[in-house]
């Protein structure tokens, strides 16, 4: 008998095209309708048919947030998974599924549990129906709530008619069954406590969480060119484009939306691009010209490994360089990194504001690993969202870059107001004209680039810090390393060791230096030189002793950064 | 509001905008000239219209015209005054540039404005030379030409955007040269007026760079179209391969539903995308559906 306690990590594996989503779907659902906490991942392959994907789903008495290497229970749906998961399996991994799709070289190590889930799904009429049972069986082995698969399967294929439903459900319930009976028989036993708060929250992936703050703060326009991992935002906009009012284009190139999205700001819209490393590069022209032109942007960059394609389904913390520093010439940026769903809704919400009042891009920085994760959390809350237009009237007399101590101008739109509105890429006068005068240059110049960064800089919010204050060991996570880093802290179990959490990554206000004072600091990132290290020396001249880098395209794991952690500290 | 109209709302006004960069002579002052009239004539006031340009001497316009205005990027001007007019269907939005800026640095942008169909009128100074950057062969530079750049001469085939246009069914496609005011002027109105997007190739001389097509050059090598109905995509293609003399007039008029009127966000919602707050009830809707 294999038992398993008040935290389960499920891990599914199949092919491209195989319907693993539709197993993870009805699994998160399901469950968490039981009143158990869950959070689930995904990492796939560059290609639609095929090769393997895998999808870890953390079942849990308690809230559960972050990526484990563990395998409690194992599914696989084609040979090849095991191989592909082998660093992942230990003694106690059970394998639960059919011995066809386990590689001979594992028969015999392996702790296999038999599920005939292809007779099952024949005996319902098709081998198509493999997937439904698998979920059955899953939500059978936690005695969960049956009718909540079969209000997902109704809401799933309810648009292929009666028959495809009523199929799916009896195919599912045979897999229940089986489920029921292997904890009964003793094979399995499940032992995670439920927690009734749970079945009114909601779940919510990263992808969603941008895409509705981002139409919480307001957004009504969004321009983009596909690109992995970030056209799941785009997608989701375009499919509350009619409900929500707004303007959603998949356009030529990264060049166009993001120009498209300048133009639309400029006339006075709320405007998003959303794309990845390789497209922001292509954007990075425009986004000069949003420095000059002191045109508000928010722009959303899920990152990937690079340089160039890289791995386009993996992840990596590899592109802050990139946003940080691209553009020619010095103008300031505001640079966000959400590392929970909560963070990434309010931020998305508020980069609108941010944008608006301070005219400048706005990057919301996620990656990979944040955009495909998803986990149940309490409702947010909206009352905490606000809407700060920053609009003015252009009366007469009106200069668009009048000279203003915080560096900060007021910004008309086209139409509102009898006077008009000069933007302008070009070096220029108050009124938005072209200048080469020297005075005039130095003065724009230092309006931009020193006056409005201070401002911004001052007005920066401070980072999180979660523990004792008196540690000894600064552990600091940004973005979505957030969990990973926190769950490690806690599974370390010493008062000596903190955590800072940065979601606000640029431009740091120079009262943060005060969390770093007497502490040996650790510096958690997915990428292989410790940008964010560097970046703390430079805003802060706060010294890094350890970096802890991850940089094979994969998330850290919490025993990964657990290990690192109990390296340094012991 | 009662905003002063006419030629002399758009005459500029700024403390610098009347310290034009063109050489003396150069066609740019004529398409301003023209431009001015246009706008006067239709009766917009300089509130109402938002003039996007990219780079070089004809994307100085902004400034020598009163008027709402945003310099850009060289190649740019396009996907800009699209989203201009996406945030804005109110304003008379019009995207200007020389042949470099739009034919060359914004050639796919062209394209793909074709095929989107903004209601936004695109005015292309062609003086078949790069100007600013003093000389070099444009993408409309005649075969033959020696620059700086090409010492051999040019052997590339020159771009024809008309023919370009009607191939992709754009929605309005004219030529004119600037030498011809009044027509010019009409022309320009017409494109203005058009619902959707509409290209006019406007021929004018660069005086310092380009000594072979001059103003004594167009007038030669130039012809009204009087007998041209411009709804006949096939003779308006005929015409378009036409290559000297070259024809002038509307080409080509393919009416069709504009970006503006084909996205969602107009169908209910009337108001200019500035005039709009989130919709929180909605993503209230949102999370409680995310309930179960």
């Amino acid at each position: 008998m294999t038992e398993f306690k008040e935290d389960v990590s499920i891990v599914l594996g199949g092919a491209a095209g195989q319907g693993i989503q539709t197993v993870e779907g009805i699994l998160t659902y399901a469950l968490k309708s039981s009143g158990y906490h869950v959070y689930a991942n995904k990492e796939y392959m560059s290609r639609v048919r095929g090769g393997i994907n895998t999808t870890e789903i953390r079942v849990s008495s308690r809230r559960v947030r972050a990526f484990v290497k563990r395998i409690d229970i194992l599914v696989p749906f084609k040979q090849g998974v095991l191989s592909w998961v082998s660093d992942r399996l230990s003694e106690t991994t059970v394998v639960l599924g059919e011995r066809g799709n386990v590689e001979e070289s594992f028969l015999e190590g392996a702790n296999l549990v038999e599920v005939p889930l292809t007779k099952l799904a024949l005996e319902t009429g098709s081998q198509l129906y493999i997937n439904t049972t698998a979920a059955g069986l899953i939500v059978g082995l936690f005695h969960g709530d049956f009718g909540a698969v079969e209000e997902y399967i109704r809401k799933r294929f309810g648009s292929k008619g009666e028959n495809v439903v009523g199929k799916n459900i009896e195919a599912a319930k045979k897999g229940y069954e089986l489920g029921v009976k292997l904890c009964e028989e003793g094979t399995i036993r499940v032992d995670v406590e439920r927690d009734e708060k749970v079945r009114e929250e909601i779940l919510l992936s990263g992808t969603e969480a941008v895409g509705i703050g981002a139409l919480a703060g307001g957004m009504n326009f969004l321009s983009f060119y596909p690109m992995s991992p970030s056209t799941g935002v785009s997608t989701f906009a375009a499919q509350h484009a009619e409900e929500f009012g707004i303007i959603v284009e998949q356009v030529e190139d990264e060049i166009s939306a993001i120009n498209m999205a300048l133009g639309a700001w400029f006339a006075g819209a709320r405007a998003m691009v959303s794309t990845s490393g390789g497209g922001f590069a292509l954007m990075s022209e425009a986004l000069s010209l949003a420095g000059m032109a002191e045109n508000p942007i928010v722009i959303h960059l899920a990152q990937r490994p690079g340089p160039a394609t890289g791995l386009p389904t993996r992840t990596m913390q590899g592109d802050l360089n990139l946003v940080l520093y691209a553009g020619h010439g010095d103008f300031p940026r505001i640079i966000l990194a959400p590392g929970s769903m909560e963070e990434a809704f309010y931020l998305s919400a508020e980069a609108f504001n941010l944008a608006d009042k301070y005219q400048v891009p706005v990057i919301i920085l996620t990656d990979q690993y944040f955009v495909d994760t998803y986990y149940n959390l309490p409702k947010p809350e909206l009352g905490r969202i606000k809407f700060e237009r920053h609009i003015v009237e252009a009366k007469p007399g009106y200069r668009r870059y009048e000279l203003t101590e915080d560096g900060i101008s007021p910004r008309a739109v086209p139409g509102y107001g009898e006077e008009v509105v000069i933007a302008n890429g070009n070096e220029h006068d108050e009124w938005g004209d072209i200048t080469e005068e020297a005075e005039l240059t130095r003065k724009m110049q230092e309006k931009r680039a020193v006056k409005k960064l201070e401002t911004i800089r001052k007005n920066a919010p401070l980072p999180r810090l979660v523990g004792n204050e008196g540690a000894k060991y600064l552990v600091v996570s940004w973005g979505s390393t957030l969990h990973v880093v926190e769950e490690a802290l806690e599974k370390l179990g010493r008062d000596e060791a903190a955590l800072l959490h940065f979601s606000w990554v640029y431009p740091l206000n120079p009262e943060a230096r005060k969390f770093f004072e007497d502490k040996t600091v650790i510096v958690v990132e997915n990428n292989i030189t410790g940008q964010f290290a560097d970046l703390l020396r430079k805003e802060l001249g706060v010294e890094v002793h350890h970096r802890v880098l991850k940089y094979d395209g994969r998330p850290f794991s919490v025993e990964e950064v657990f290990d690192a952690l109990k390296g340094v500290v012991e | 509001m009662n905003l002063p109209t006419g030629r002399e709302a758009f005459e500029p006004k700024r403390p610098t905008s009347k310290d034009v960069a063109w050489c003396p002579g150069c066609g740019n002052f004529g398409i301003r000239n023209i431009l001015i009239s246009a706008l006067a004539e239709l009766g917009l006031k300089p509130s109402e219209v938002a003039i996007i340009s990219g780079i070089g001497q004809a994307a100085k316009m902004p400034h020598y015209i009163n008027a709402n205005g945003y310099h850009t990027l060289h190649g740019r001007a396009i996907p800009i005054a699209t989203g201009v007019k996406a945030a804005n269907p109110e304003l008379t939005v019009i995207a200007e540039g020389g042949d470099g800026d739009m034919y060359a640095e914004g050639g796919n942008h062209l394209l793909h404005a074709i095929r989107r169909n903004p209601d936004i009128t695109v005015l292309i100074h062609d003086n078949q030379i790069y100007g600013l950057t003093k000389g070099q062969a444009s993408p409309t530079t005649m075969i033959g030409m020696k620059t700086p750049t090409q010492p051999w001469g040019v052997f590339e085939e020159p771009f024809n955007p008309v023919a370009l246009a009607i191939s992709m069914n754009a929605s309005f496609v004219a030529r004119t040269f600037m030498g011809y005011f009044r027509e010019s002027v009409e022309i320009i109105k017409k494109a203005i007026r058009h619902r959707g997007l509409a290209i006019v190739d406007i021929l004018h001389p660069c005086v310092s760079f380009n000594k072979v097509n001059t103003y004594a050059w167009y007038r030669e090598h130039t012809y009204w179209m009087d007998d041209h109905d411009p709804h006949d995509r096939e003779a308006a293609f005929k015409r378009a391969i036409e290559t000297d003399p070259l024809p002038l007039g509307i080409f080509y008029i393919n009416e069709k539903p504009t970006f503006e009127e084909s996205v969602p966000a107009y169908r209910v919602d009337k108001r200019p995308l500035w005039k709009r707050e989130p919709k929180l009830d909605l993503v209230e809707k949102f999370f409680e559906g995310k309930k179960q």
